[in-house]
């Protein structure tokens, strides 16, 4: 297989451990003078978009940022949880750039770049200093060093976290560092603006059209880049992990104006999420995975067991030991129930789909720490307080305050949601549609095949192949923005700097936003019978069971139909109220679903090309006889990067996945 | 059992809706009928909006995006607390078993002079951000940073600052002010930098800043009345203030000489 001539992935020559570093030192430099003149647009203000953003500012670039809502701080990086990864080897376990470059391209399974990948470990240790540097408060010991914890099934403990809110500690980092740069000037701020056009000038990108959401007035601004840091797109399937906004458009907006989509089908789905609960559920809660460290999964062993759950009869705590079917254990003895998310979650809905699941849907199973609350930390406590020959209910007791102290702030938002107290009956969880590895496609620089046009962070193709690791989307989205962009970037602004600020009346800003115009006309024409979430959740079902977890040909090509019919009747039978020129979070919502109906299609007909199964993409015609994923390296080991051509028609290009340090093996977490 | 303990109800919704910031708002009743008890209460509004698209009729404007109680954009005033009756969460946390069949419940934006009304429940807080601008951060470049476990950080002070640091900006404090003030939300960050040895460096130029800009974007004055720190879905201590409070009076005293 070779390469498409439209994609060069701009890997720089030479040994692998000194490509960034021998790169680095040789790009070339701008002086500080013409850097003021240079302007960067900067799209999204999550951990991405605020490091990129602050790092270009400080570095003496203009700078816009955009992002939808109100304020940056609540980009949706904000909810990550569990925590971010790096490999400065603090707890001396065996840690090294090696090892997390290594975990990273195998956990992704094998289809990542390892020159990307390499990069983002070599950084990963600059993150956590610098957040440091910010007063991130992170978890710390005794002695006042950082504390770290083992996260998504790694042996070694490299994750940095604050209690379970390390996405809101970082991004606050980045936000503060975003802020400062605003008071200074540096940065001008664009708040409650929707990206709705990329404007491209003699085949480069030179600006944005916007929303203002709050007047509803299309704007245009130029600049000399522009770096999309929008996020991902899960949110495709309707029901997700996601906040209610994350979207698609700015990337497909790029996308229909040339720049390729990288891996669409590559989807992330999390094993621990709170089940549906409803008709009315409007999204999903992600429960840590932090608790599969302390919790163990299981679901009755019999048939009739699971049915008399299901129906109320009877109650999980009084089913036997023997009775209970711990799967994760018992189908893969060395990871246990600490197996990578695409195993775990495949393992759950086979269990499900065989008629063991719990819940009064069926569809869901137990995570349930009361073995480990007693036997494991109830006997070292009671060790520790000098208890002899304590009774259960001892342990039981002692376990809890333990339990309590580790995830007390998850099992209370639980106990919120469902409205069960997970102390006393154990937890019941589901798979989610949790984050998209595929994104833009961008070379090493970060830049798409639009030239002056990047994507950083979720948005990207990404460095983590088919599968991300847990604590690892932290890691890119802020190795992007604090330490690769800032040097990358000027790469092709050195070549800029003659090229002065093209006015915003230019004929073909003027053309953007007419279509911007005619679109958002459009979607009010329509003036059907039925709103915007109806289709949404339609085209969700559609993903989730046609797209999600498992695939197959045979759905995939009845999901492309479905999802061509939802789109026609989107245009024929939706309703947007309100107006153009008002605060209208409808009409915001109904260009983010128009988009999500291309993109859904896109998804089934990369998941449908891929012959074979690797990672988060699972079909079920490839598969080894104990039902793991089986890949076909010979024939797919490449980036499938798709360009559109017109309405349900891209053409495919295909960028080879050389490894040469690394050996390709079978994934095996026997 | 879990899931298992769906009940409906039906409440009587009266929401304050307003087209713009210039146009004058008044409360419109709505009947909710089959409520389920598991729905969260941005749900409920979710069927109630579908209903009125349905209906042709303009449906009711709310900030949120997460969902989860974290990125704090939801901002509900509900039967006079904000993000409603139950104690620590937001409004997207809360859910219908918190209410009774044949509940009415009233709901409002968040009212304060600084904190505008954009349409029906949703309101301006970007005064918030100019804040931080004022000098919420430390000064640190990208690049700059020396290994992280140089820095020595007793967990204590660490724990506390992270508890400061819990703060997810909604304005809660300041809806529940009744002299519209701002002091808890300013004084977390404030607290939080003052605690770690890295935010010594600037602390007085910080507090003196941050309060300085707080009060030129038209919040008002602290009266202790702790109503605040009742409301916070954080659980932001009022401890927060009193430090603030000392270190605005050193800063004060130091830079006068
Ligand atoms: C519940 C949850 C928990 C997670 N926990 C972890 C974890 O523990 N560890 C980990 O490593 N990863 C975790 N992840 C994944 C990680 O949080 C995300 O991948 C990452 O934060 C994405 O950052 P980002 O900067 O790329 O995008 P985001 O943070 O999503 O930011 C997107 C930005 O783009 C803006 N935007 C989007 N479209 C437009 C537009 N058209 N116009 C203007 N602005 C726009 C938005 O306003 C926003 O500012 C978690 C994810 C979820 C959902
Ligand atoms: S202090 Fe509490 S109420 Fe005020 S903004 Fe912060 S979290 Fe909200
Ligand atoms: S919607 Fe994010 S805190 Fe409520």
């Amino acid at each position: 297989m070779a390469t498409s001539p439209k994609l060069d992935s701009k890997i720089p020559e030479g040994v692998l451990e000194q490509k960034w570093t021998k790169y680095r030192s040789t790009m070339p430099l701008i002086n500080p003078a013409n850097k003021r003149n240079l302007e960067v647009i900067v799209v999204g203000s999550g951990l991405a978009g605020a490091s990129a953003a602050a790092t270009l500012a400080e570095l003496g670039y203009s700078v816009k940022v955009f992002c939808f809502q109100d304020s940056p701080r609540r980009a949706h990086s904000i909810a990550a949880q569990g925590g971010i990864n790096a490999s400065k080897n603090y707890q001396n376990d065996g840690d090294s750039i090696y090892r997390l470059f290594y975990e990273t391209v195998k956990g992704g399974d094998y289809r990542a770049r390892e020159a990307n990948v390499h990069r983002l470990s070599e950084v990963s240790g600059n993150i956590i200093d610098q957040c440091v540097a910010q007063g991130v408060p992170f978890a710390r010991e005794y002695g006042g060093l950082l504390s770290n914890r083992s996260f998504g099934g790694t042996q070694v403990q490299r994750t940095f976290y604050a209690a379970g809110q390390t996405g809101q500690q970082l991004l606050l980092g980045a936000y503060s560092a975003l802020q400062r740069q605003v008071g200074m000037g540096k940065v001008s701020l664009y708040t409650r603006h929707e990206m709705l056009d990329i404007v491209n000038i003699e085949g480069k990108c030179r600006g944005i059209i916007a929303r203002n959401l709050i007047s509803g007035k299309l704007e245009r601004y130029f600049g000399h880049a522009v770096l999309l840091c929008t996020g991902g797109y899960g949110n495709v399937f309707f029901l997700s992990t996601n906040a209610m906004g994350s979207n698609v458009t700015a990337a497909w907006k790029a996308h229909k104006r040339g720049a390729f989509f990288g891996n669409p089908c590559y989807t992330q789905i999390h094993p621990t999420c709170i089940p549906v609960s409803g008709e009315h559920q409007s999204k999903l809660t992600l429960m840590s995975e932090s608790l599969r460290n302390d919790g163990r999964i299981w679901v009755p062993k019999r048939k009739e067991d699971a049915e008399a759950i299901r129906a109320g009869k009877l109650s999980p705590n009084s089913l036997k030991e023997d009775d209970r079917d711990y799967y994760l254990e018992r189908r893969y003895p060395a990871f246990g129930n600490l197996v990578p998310r695409d195993v775990a979650s495949r393992a759950a809905k086979e269990r499900c789909d065989a008629g063991f699941g719990v819940n009064k849907t069926g569809q869901a199973v137990y995570l349930d720490f009361s073995y480990n609350m007693k036997f494991k930390y109830g006997k070292v406590e009671a060790t520790i307080q000098g208890i002899e020959n304590p009774s259960e209910k001892q342990l039981e007791d002692l376990g809890r305050a333990v339990i309590k102290e580790k995830y007390g702030n998850l099992f209370d938002m639980y106990e919120q949601i469902t409205g069960v107290n997970p102390y006393q009956n154990p937890m019941q969880i589901y798979p989610a549609v949790h984050y998209t590895m595929g994104g833009l496609w961008v070379d090493y620089n970060l830049m798409t095949t639009v030239p002056g046009l990047y994507a950083l962070g979720e948005a990207n193709f990404s460095d983590h192949g088919a599968n991300r690791l847990g604590a690892s989307a932290l890691m890119q989205g802020l190795a992007d923005g604090y330490f690769v962009i800032p040097y990358t970037v000027g790469v092709y602004l050195s070549g800029e700097i003659r090229t002065k600020p093209i006015p915003t009346t230019h004929e073909a800003f003027e053309k953007a936003e007419q279509e911007v115009k005619a679109r958002i006309e459009k979607l009010f024409a329509v003036n059907g019978t039925k709103p915007v979430d109806y289709f949404h959740r339609h085209l969700g079902k559609v993903m989730w069971e046609k797209c999600g977890m498992a695939r197959n040909a045979a759905d995939l090509k009845s999901a492309i139909t479905d999802i061509q019919k939802i789109r026609e009747e989107f245009w024929k039978d939706v309703r947007v109220t309100g107006k153009a020129d008002e605060f209208n979070p409808e009409l915001e919502k109904a260009g983010r679903v128009a988009d999500f109906l291309e993109l859904g299609e896109l998804m089934c007909i990369d998941a449908l090309h891929r012959n074979e199964s690797c990672g988060g993409h699972f079909r079920e015609e490839f598969q080894t006889e104990e039902g793991e994923a089986k890949r076909d390296d010979d024939n797919f080991t490449y980036v499938a990067a798709w360009e559109m051509k017109d309405v349900s028609n891209w053409e495919l290009h295909k960028e080879e996945l050389k490894y040469e340090n690394i050996k390709i093996a079978q994934r095996s977490y026997k | 059992m879990g899931g298992n303990s769906e009940k409906t109800i039906n409440v009587t919704l009266k929401v304050w809706r307003q087209r713009n910031a210039n146009e004058k708002g008044k409360f419109e009743n709505y009947e909710m009928k089959g409520v389920s008890t598991d729905m969260s209460f941005l749900e409920m509004f979710d069927v109630l909006n579908d209903r009125l698209i349905t209906e042709g009729k303009d449906p009711i404007a709310f900030d949120h995006d997460c969902r989860e109680g974290i990125c704090g954009m939801c901002s509900m005033y509900i039967n006079g607390q904000p993000h409603g009756p139950k104690q620590g969460v937001t409004t997207c946390q809360l859910h219908m078993r918190s209410f009774s069949d044949g509940d009415s419940i009233i709901v409002e934006p968040w009212r304060s002079a600084a904190f505008p009304v954009i349409k029906d429940l949703a309101v301006n807080r970007s005064a918030f951000d100019r804040i931080i601008s004022a000098g919420g951060f430390i000064s640190v470049n990208t690049g700059n940073a020396k290994d992280a476990n140089n820095i020595l950080i007793p967990k204590d002070a660490a724990d506390k600052a992270f508890e400061a640091a819990a703060c997810i900006g909604c304005g809660a404090c300041v809806a529940a002010c009744k002299n519209g003030s701002a002091m808890l939300f300013v004084s977390a960050k404030v607290s939080q930098l003052a605690l770690l040895p890295q935010g010594q460096v600037e602390k007085q130029d910080r507090v003196l800043n941050m309060v300085k800009h707080m009060d030129e974007e038209g919040f008002g004055n602290c009266t202790n009345t702790g109503a605040c720190e009742a409301e916070c879905p954080k659980g932001i201590s009022l401890e927060n203030i009193a430090r603030m409070n000392r270190e605005y009076l050193g800063a004060s005293f130091t830079q006068n000489k």
